[in-house]
C-alpha cells in the first residue's frame, strides 16, 4: 500500500493538519475565509449587545422584589397556608419514590442521578427562601437517599413491574393528599380543586393531561387503523373533529357544555376538571397522529413475522408493533407533550388560576403596578425549565433505548 | 388431526385460485406433500411460488380451491387459522426478526404467548436451537448486530420454537451476500435430514438437486412441473421448464 508519499508508517498517523488544536478548530470553523470571519465577528458583536442589554435590566433596573412577596402564591395558588405541609409531603414522598426508581430501573448513582440530588440542595441557595423552606429541601433530598437505599436492601424480581406500582400507588397517596378527605375540622380538610393554583395547578393539568391522554390516543391511533369500519369512522371522526377545533373553544366547551352530557343526578364536575377533560380529549387526538405515524413505519413484514408465528391481533400489537412504533416516535410525543404543558395557560382565560392566570393577577394588584417584565420572564423560566427538563429526558430515553436500533 | 403423519399427506392443495384485484396470481393450483418430504418451488420471479406458500398460511387468502393442512381445513375461520400458523413455521427473504427484542427474546415470544410455556423453559428450548444453527454465543444481541446470515439462522431458530409440523421458506437466502448462503443452507439441509415436512421456494439449484425429495416449476401462476430431482435436471418434460433451467444454469 505505499505510495510516493510517504512510508506506511508516516501514512498510519493523523496527518499534523488535522489534528484537533483550540486554534485550529477557530481556523475551521469560525474563521476559514474573509467572508465567514466577518460573520463570526458580526454574529458575535450581536451577541454582546443582546447580552448585555438583557444582564443590565435583570441586575441594575429589575425590581424583583415581587417574586419573594408573591412566592407562595406562585408555586400555589390559593391553597390554604395552614394545609401547605401535605404539598411538602407529596414532594418528600416524589423524592423518595424518584430515590426508589432510580435504584430499581437503573441500579447505579451516577450522571443523571446526581443532578437530581443537587437540584434540592441549590434551591436550598435561594436567598429570599424562608428556613423553614429550606428544611423542607434538606428533607427531600434525605427522603431520596432512604428510598435509594431502602429500595436497595429489597430483593425484587419483576424491577419494571414493581415500579408501575410505587407509581400508581403513590398517584393515590398524592391525589388523596391534595383533595384532602373528611370533615373540615379533621386532620386533611378538603381542599377544592378550584384552590389549587400556580405552578402546582399547571404541573398537575400537564401530568394528568399526558397521562390520561396518552392511553386514549394509543387507542384512537390503533382504532384508526382498524378492519372494522365502526370504530375506524368513530376514531377518524373523533380526531378530525378534535383536531379542527381550537383548544380555547374545546376549554370552553368543557365550562358549558361537559355537564350536559352527563346523566341526570351526576355530581356537579368541577372547573379544574372540565379543563383537565377538555385537554386530556385535545391532547388525545394529537397523540393518536403521532403514534399513526410511528405504526406506518412498520413494515409488513413484522406484521407477517408475528402472524406466521400464531400470534393473536393483540398479542403482536402488544409485543411486535406498538413498541416498535412508541420508540420511533418518542422525540415527536415528547415535543407535543411539552407543547401540552405550554398550553395548559389557556386555562387562564376559563377563570383558573395556573401559572400565567397567577401572574396576571400579581401585575393587577395596586402594589405591584409595572412588574410586568419580571413577574413574566420569572414564569418563563420556570416553563422553561420544565420543558428542558421533558427534552433532556427524551433524549436520554432515546439513546438508552437505541441499543437494538436496525 | 392426524397422528400416524409419517405416510399421510400433510399439505393438500386442491385447484387453489387467488386473485389480486383483476390479476390472476394462482391459477387451479394442486399439490399434495407428505410428511416428511421436501418439496422445492422453483419458476421465474412473478411466477406465483411465494404468493403459493404464503396462502398455506393463510399470510395471502385464496378465493377458490381448497387447502387442508394437517387435516385441518383453511377456512376464514380464525380458530383454525391459528391453529395452522402455529403448526407452520414461515421463515422470510427478508428475516423479519423483531428489531427491539433481543435474540432470545425473539425466539421466547411466540412460545411463551402462544404456548404459553414457562420463560425458563422456553429459554432452555431456545437455546438448545441456537447451538442448532450454531450461534448459541449471540443470545443476548439484538437482531441488528447479527450478519445477515446470522440474522436468518435465528429466524429458523424462531420458527423452530414453536415446534412445527411443516416449515415454509420463502426465498431463504435472496437477500444474503453470497458468502452468506451456504452458512443458512446448512441448516436447512440438516433440518430436512431430521425428517421434518419442508416446502421451499428458492433460486438455489445446487440446494434443490442435493436436498429435495420433489421438485415443483411454476410459471404464470400455474404449476408447470413436478418431479424428482433427477428427473428435473435430466429429463424435464415441458418446454418452458427446459427454458427456465437453460436461463439459470
Amino acid at each position: 500500500m505505499t505510495t510516493a508519499a510517504g512510508t506506511p508508517s508516516d501514512r498510519s498517523v493523523l496527518p499534523v493538519t488535522e489534528r484537533y488544536t483550540v486554534l485550529g478548530w477557530l481556523r475551521r470553523n469560525l474563521f476559514s475565509d474573509l467572508f465567514n470571519s466577518l460573520l463570526t465577528i458580526v454574529a458575535i458583536g450581536f451577541v454582546i449587545f443582546i447580552a448585555r442589554l438583557l444582564l443590565r435590566w435583570a441586575f441594575v433596573n429589575a425590581e424583583w422584589g415581587v417574586i419573594p412577596a408573591n412566592f407562595n402564591l406562585i408555586m400555589r395558588g390559593q391553597y390554604p397556608s395552614a394545609e401547605a405541609w401535605r404539598l411538602w409531603l407529596i414532594i418528600h414522598l416524589l423524592g423518595a419514590v424518584v430515590g426508589m426508581m432510580w435504584r430499581l430501573i437503573s441500579g447505579q448513582f451516577s450522571g443523571a442521578a446526581r443532578v437530581l440530588v443537587a437540584i434540592p440542595f441549590v434551591l436550598m441557595l435561594i436567598p429570599f427562601f424562608a428556613m423553614e423552606t429550606r428544611l423542607n429541601l434538606l428533607i427531600t433530598a434525605a427522603a431520596s437517599g432512604v428510598g435509594y437505599l431502602f429500595a436497595g436492601s429489597l430483593y425484587i424480581q419483576r424491577r419494571g413491574r414493581a415500579t408501575a406500582y410505587l407509581l400508581l400507588v403513590y398517584l393515590v397517596v398524592m391525589l388523596i393528599l391534595l383533595r384532602g378527605a373528611g370533615a373540615d375540622e379533621g386532620l386533611m380538610p378538603p381542599v377544592q380543586p378550584i384552590l389549587w393554583g400556580g405552578l402546582l395547578l399547571s404541573l398537575l393539568l400537564a401530568f394528568f393531561g399526558i397521562t390520561l391522554s396518552f392511553p386514549l390516543g394509543v387507542l384512537l391511533a390503533l382504532g384508526r387503523q382498524s378492519k372494522l369500519p365502526a370504530i375506524r369512522v368513530i376514531s377518524v371522526v373523533y380526531i378530525e373533529f378534535i383536531r379542527g377545533v381550537p383548544l380555547i373553544s374545546l376549554l370552553f366547551m368543557g365550562q358549558v357544555m361537559l355537564q350536559l352530557f352527563l346523566p341526570d343526578g351526576f355530581p356537579l364536575v368541577d372547573r379544574v376538571l372540565r379543563a383537565l377533560v377538555a385537554i386530556t380529549l385535545f391532547s388525545a387526538a394529537y397523540t393518536a397522529e403521532n403514534v399513526r405515524g410511528g405504526l406506518q413505519s412498520i413494515s409488513r413484514g413484522q406484521y407477517e413475522a408475528a402472524q406466521a408465528l400464531g400470534l393473536s391481533t393483540f398479542q403482536s400489537t402488544i409485543h411486535i408493533i406498538l413498541p416498535q412504533a412508541l420508540r420511533a416516535v418518542i422525540p415527536v410525543l415528547v415535543g407535543q407533550f411539552i407543547s401540552l404543558f405550554k398550553d395548559t395557560t389557556l386555562v387562564a382565560l376559563v377563570g383558573i388560576f395556573d401559572l400565567l392566570g397567577i401572574a396576571r393577577t400579581i401585575i393587577a394588584n395596586p402594589d405591584w403596578l409595572g412588574t410586568q417584565p419580571e413577574v413574566f420572564a420569572f414564569i418563563a423560566v420556570l416553563f422553561w425549565i420544565f420543558s428542558y427538563s421533558m427534552s433532556y429526558a427524551s433524549r436520554r430515553i432515546e439513546q438508552r433505548l437505541g441499543v437494538g436500533e436496525r | 388431526m392426524s397422528e400416524n403423519s409419517t405416510t399421510e399427506e400433510i399439505i393438500i392443495c386442491q385447484d387453489v385460485c387467488k386473485w389480486f384485484g383483476d390479476f390472476q396470481a394462482l391459477k387451479d393450483c394442486s399439490l399434495r406433500v407428505m410428511a416428511q418430504e421436501v418439496v422445492v418451488i422453483i419458476g421465474p420471479s412473478g411466477s406465483g411460488k411465494s404468493t403459493f406458500i404464503r396462502c398455506i398460511n393463510r399470510l395471502e387468502e385464496h378465493q377458490a380451491g381448497d387447502i387442508i393442512v394437517d387435516g385441518i381445513p383453511l377456512t376464514r375461520d380464525v380458530r383454525n387459522i391459528e391453529q395452522i400458523r402455529s403448526e407452520a413455521g414461515m421463515v422470510f427473504q427478508q428475516f423479519n426478526l423483531f428489531p427491539h427484542l433481543t435474540v432470545m427474546e425473539n425466539i421466547t415470544l411466540a412460545p411463551i404467548q402462544v404456548r404459553k410455556m414457562k420463560k425458563e423453559e422456553a429459554q432452555e428450548t431456545a437455546m438448545g436451537l441456537l447451538n442448532r444453527v450454531g450461534i448459541p454465543e449471540q443470545a443476548d444481541k439484538y437482531p441488528g448486530q447479527l450478519s445477515g446470515g446470522q440474522q436468518q439462522r435465528v429466524a429458523i431458530a424462531r420458527s423452530l420454537a414453536m415446534s412445527p409440523k411443516i416449515m415454509l421458506f420463502d426465498e431463504p437466502t435472496s437477500a444474503l451476500d453470497p458468502e452468506m448462503i451456504k452458512e443458512v443452507l446448512d441448516v436447512m439441509q440438516e433440518l430436512a435430514e431430521t425428517g421434518m415436512t419442508m416446502l421451499v421456494v428458492t433460486h438455489e439449484m445446487g440446494f434443490a438437486r442435493e436436498v429435495a425429495d420433489r421438485i415443483v416449476f411454476m410459471d404464470g401462476g400455474e404449476i408447470m412441473e413436478v418431479g424428482t430431482p433427477e428427473h428435473f435436471f435430466t429429463n424435464a418434460q415441458h418446454e418452458r421448464t427446459k427454458l427456465f433451467l437453460s436461463q439459470i444454469l
